[in-house]
């Protein structure tokens, strides 16, 4: 072989490679781009790990693909899907009945059932199931069907928002009983009962939709809708001017930029996203009721909100946002320098040689982590520090990653997030029962307080309103008496959207801004403008 | 030539298996935490109870040795288990990207070689001349230049200035079905970024090897016997010029591969490399080790290569053994 011969060779090996590549992979043949009308393109900055339900995608309502027994309606009020009709509940709180919805098929034209809801709440609850949302259900004992269209749930304890979490996705048992759970195809080509069906998904770049004709709830005007995948927030921007985008979540610094903007509209979405200072219990500074509540009152929420939020959102005085029929009215903080000071007067808290406070040779300073690279966790840490110096505490503010924050947990303060709207139980629970102290990100700071946990447990067990406010009015009481966490503000999420729809609005949304938040929480009720 | 390669074949078996081993080492040192990956934001609200049945689930909280061996003797029964992350089997994630990735590396590959190639016999016929200067200053330049930062460059100037060139993807955002066309659009950025950044190396190993060729003495007989100058030039000094080269290309390859890893990112390319980022920082042990030897092969691969083609060529260096 000669040098010539292996030039010819290396070069037809190439282009054979090339032409065999594009070949295989190309699907000749398709539509051109898509700026029609009936179809729409959003960025989301942020990919689910899995499409299935049995691992807790979709689990608060709101997915494309999938319907739940129950859905929320944009006031957050619980409404049927699946169902006909709300649950019929016991009077002992343990049994939750549901009736079917009759005539309803998957999208690959099989008939829903009964049997397809017992199998997705077992399956969730199965401990080989990698669904780490299952202590959701944790009051759910047993689930089954009653004919083709009844299904009963039992619960171990009385649990009043139970009903709230059966908007979860139901999964049809003939496609995904016959797989891996945990990696089966079903985790990314799912097929559900949801008014869209999933047409592509290119892992990191974008999910593509195409409406379901055969929807019970009709079928939706926006027939194509891409949920394009951007992390970077400039990015997001920067493809939305472009037109590329018809809507995309942006932080408020960004958005600003698409005010004037006469073809598009903004909307601020209120939150239950919070974020939170956790004191740790177990710290001598942070664990001591006065510079708690010095603390409380040293910071200042509202120029927190006006500065890094610009204005984008609501101070925090505990998970429950001001603006929920849940606030217990009156437990607002004002912002008060001088109370703060005099409360750690009071206490023994003596202004050292370096200005810091003092008490019995324990200076008044622990560390603060926020997670690295979180640009408004860093901002909201540092306003804080800031605050807590003019009062004499010292707050050393450190960049970690999870890994590196959660050993620490029990003795360092940490910025935290969270937030899900739908009950008050949600978070409270989680964040405040002793018993829950350190079991994960269960209640970080290890709070303890007996009357919180009276409270939380009486708030969960009975179905009476009145009764259940008044739980909650308690725990929001004695969090303000004893704060365990600093909880700072509450973030609204914002998103710019091309005004060529009818229809937009936002639902009250949690932390987790995932595919369900946004104002296409509804997109299928979107109707194009004449 | 067969008892070369066989050999080769042979001792790339204890390199996969140390590599792989040292996938796993490295990955149990780092402090992140599979578990965690996996859930997401759901890990942060989740009970420790949960978290740990995940951990057993997932088979993470077996000791490294173990886990290496379960993956080891999975993978040679031809299961290559189960991507933590992307919640789908290895060999269909695999399946799915490699091709992108190869029609990528394949599109750069062959843009820095002709274009090296044709500037390095232009610049070597008129050494110290203006195309050289020019051509040589603009390598130097380029090697230093890292792949991102170019790919960066391009996204600015041709999508966002220009907007003539899509910034990223496979195919447009409303679209989600596959056409050759779009492909190839989307394609060009990328792929220019990624043969220009390994274009320097190809342009001045020719230059030199050409330019050496030029003075030696069959070229200068060749040029006494009146031979023309373009079959001077490509007959006989490109030939011997070109030499040099074919070591260069099997060499090139582990740069090809950490270059389009980084190339992919920035345009959000579909391909292995932007899966090859997602395990390694998820400790997606099945992905990451598949894809560490799938790498090690192609550069294994890549030198055999280079050293059959050489010995091809050039009957005095022959095969090793």
């Amino acid at each position: 072989m000669t040098a010539r011969s292996i030039r010819g060779t290396a070069a037809a090996t190439l282009a054979t490679t090339v032409a065999i590549t594009a070949a295989a992979c190309s699907n000749p043949g398709s539509a051109g781009p898509g700026a029609a009308k009936d179809s729409a393109v959003v960025g989301i900055a942020y990919e689910p790990e899995s499409l299935s339900p049995l691992l807790g995608y979709g689990k608060d309502g709101n997915s494309k693909i999938f319907d739940g027994l129950l859905a929320f309606d944009g006031a957050m009020r619980l409404k049927p899907a699946l169902a006909v009709a709300l649950p019929e509940v016991a009077d002992d709180g343990l049994t939750y009945t549901y009736r079917l919805r009759k005539g309803v098929t998957f999208s690959d034209g099989k008939p829903f059932t009964a049997k397809d809801v017992v199998f997705t709440y077992r399956t969730i609850l199965d401990k080989k199931t990698n669904n780490p949302n299952k202590t959701e259900l944790d009051a759910l004992k047993d689930v089954r069907a009653v004919g083709d269209d009844t299904v009963v749930f039992t619960l171990k304890y009385p649990y009043a928002p139970f009903a709230e979490r059966t908007v979860l996705g139901i999964a049809p048992e003939h496609v995904a009983a016959k797989q891996d759970v945990n990696s089966g195809p079903f985790t990314t080509r799912p097929i559900g009962t949801g008014p869209y069906v999933l047409t592509g998904w290119s892992r990191g770049e974008k999910l593509s939709f195409k409406a379901n004709p055969g929807h019970w709830g009709g079928a939706p005007a926006v027939k194509r809708f891409t949920m394009a995948v951007i992390k970077d927030d400039d990015v997001r921007a920067t493809r939305l001017r472009a037109g590329d985008l018809d809507g995309a979540i942006l932080p408020p610094n960004l958005a600003k930029g698409f005010k004037a903007d006469g073809s598009r509209k903004t909307y601020e979405a209120t939150t239950y996203d919070y974020r939170t200072v956790t004191l740790p219990t177990h710290n001598e500074v942070a664990g001591d009721t006065a510079v708690r509540r010095a603390l409380d009152i040293a910071v200042d929420r509202r120029t927190m909100v006006d500065k890094i939020l610009e204005g984008a959102g609501e101070p925090a005085y505990g998970p429950v946002p001001t603006a929920s029929a849940w606030f217990a009215k009156g437990t607002e903080r004002r912002h008060d320098l001088a109370g703060a000071k005099k409360i750690l007067d009071e206490a023994g808290w003596k202004p050292g040689p370096d200005g810091i406070r003092v008490r019995n040779g324990v200076r008044a300073a622990f560390p603060l982590w926020y997670l690295s690279g979180d640009k408004l966790r860093q901002d909201h840490a540092l306003a804080y520090a800031s605050d807590a110096r003019k009062a004499g505490l010292d707050i050393r503010t450190q960049a970690g990653a999870w890994e590196v924050i959660e050993p620490r947990m029990k003795e360092d303060a940490v910025l935290a997030g969270g937030g899900s709207p739908g009950d008050p139980d949600f978070d409270q629970y989680l964040l405040l029962k002793s018993t829950l102290g350190g079991d994960g990100f269960n209640n970080m700071a290890r709070y303890d307080n007996p009357a919180v946990d009276r409270a939380l447990e009486a708030g969960r067990r009975t179905d009476d309103k009145a009764a259940r406010k008044a739980a909650y009015d308690t725990v929001q009481r004695e969090l303000a008496k004893n704060p365990g966490y600093t909880f700072l503000t509450h973030i609204d999420h914002v998103y710019v959207v091309a005004d060529r729809w009818d229809g937009l609005s936002t639902q009250v949304e949690p932390h987790d801004h995932g595919l369900a938040s946004g104002p296409w929480w509804n997109v299928e009720d979107w109707k194009p403008k004449k | 030539m067969a008892r070369m390669t066989g050999r080769r074949a042979l001792s790339a078996v204890p390199v996969l298996l140390a590599v792989t081993f040292a996938v796993f080492a490295v990955a149990a040192a780092s402090p992140f935490d599979p578990v965690k990956a996996y859930t997401g934001t759901a890990g942060l609200t989740a009970s420790q109870e949960n978290l740990d049945q995940i951990r057993a689930n997932l088979g993470v909280d077996q000791p490294l040795l173990s886990r290496w061996w379960h993956w080891l003797t999975s993978a040679l029964a031809g299961d290559l288990g189960d991507s933590s992350v992307l919640r789908r089997p290895v060999a269909e994630v695999i399946g799915e990207r490699l091709a992108w990735s190869a029609l990528l590396a394949a599109a750069a590959f062959t843009l820095a070689i002709l274009l090296g190639t044709a500037l390095g016999v232009a610049a070597a016929r008129r050494r110290g001349g203006l195309l050289d200067r020019a051509a040589g200053s603009a390598a130097y330049i380029l090697e230093a230049a890292p792949a991102f930062w170019l790919g960066l460059l391009a996204i600015w100037f041709f999508a966002l200035e220009l907007g003539v060139l899509p910034a990223g993807g496979l195919t447009d955002t409303a679209d989600d079905t596959v056409t050759a066309g779009q492909v190839a659009t989307h394609l060009v950025l990328p792929a220019a970024v990624l043969g220009i950044s390994q274009l320097p190396w190809f342009f001045l190993y020719v230059r030199q090897g050409v330019g050496d060729a030029l003075d030696e003495d069959p070229v200068r007989g060749a040029r006494a016997r009146g031979l023309g100058e373009r079959t001077v030039l490509l007959g006989h000094a490109l030939r011997s010029g070109m030499l040099p080269m074919l070591t260069l290309i099997g060499s090139r390859i582990p740069e090809l591969i950490t270059g389009a890893l980084l190339v992919e990112t920035v345009f959000s390319w579909p391909g292995i490399a932007a899966a090859t980022v997602q395990a390694a920082t998820s400790v997606d042990f099945p992905l990451l080790a598949a894809l560490t030897v799938l790498a090690t092969a192609a550069v294994l691969l890549g030198n055999l290569l280079s050293d059959l083609l050489y010995g091809l060529a050039d009957p005095r260096v022959g095969f090793d053994g």
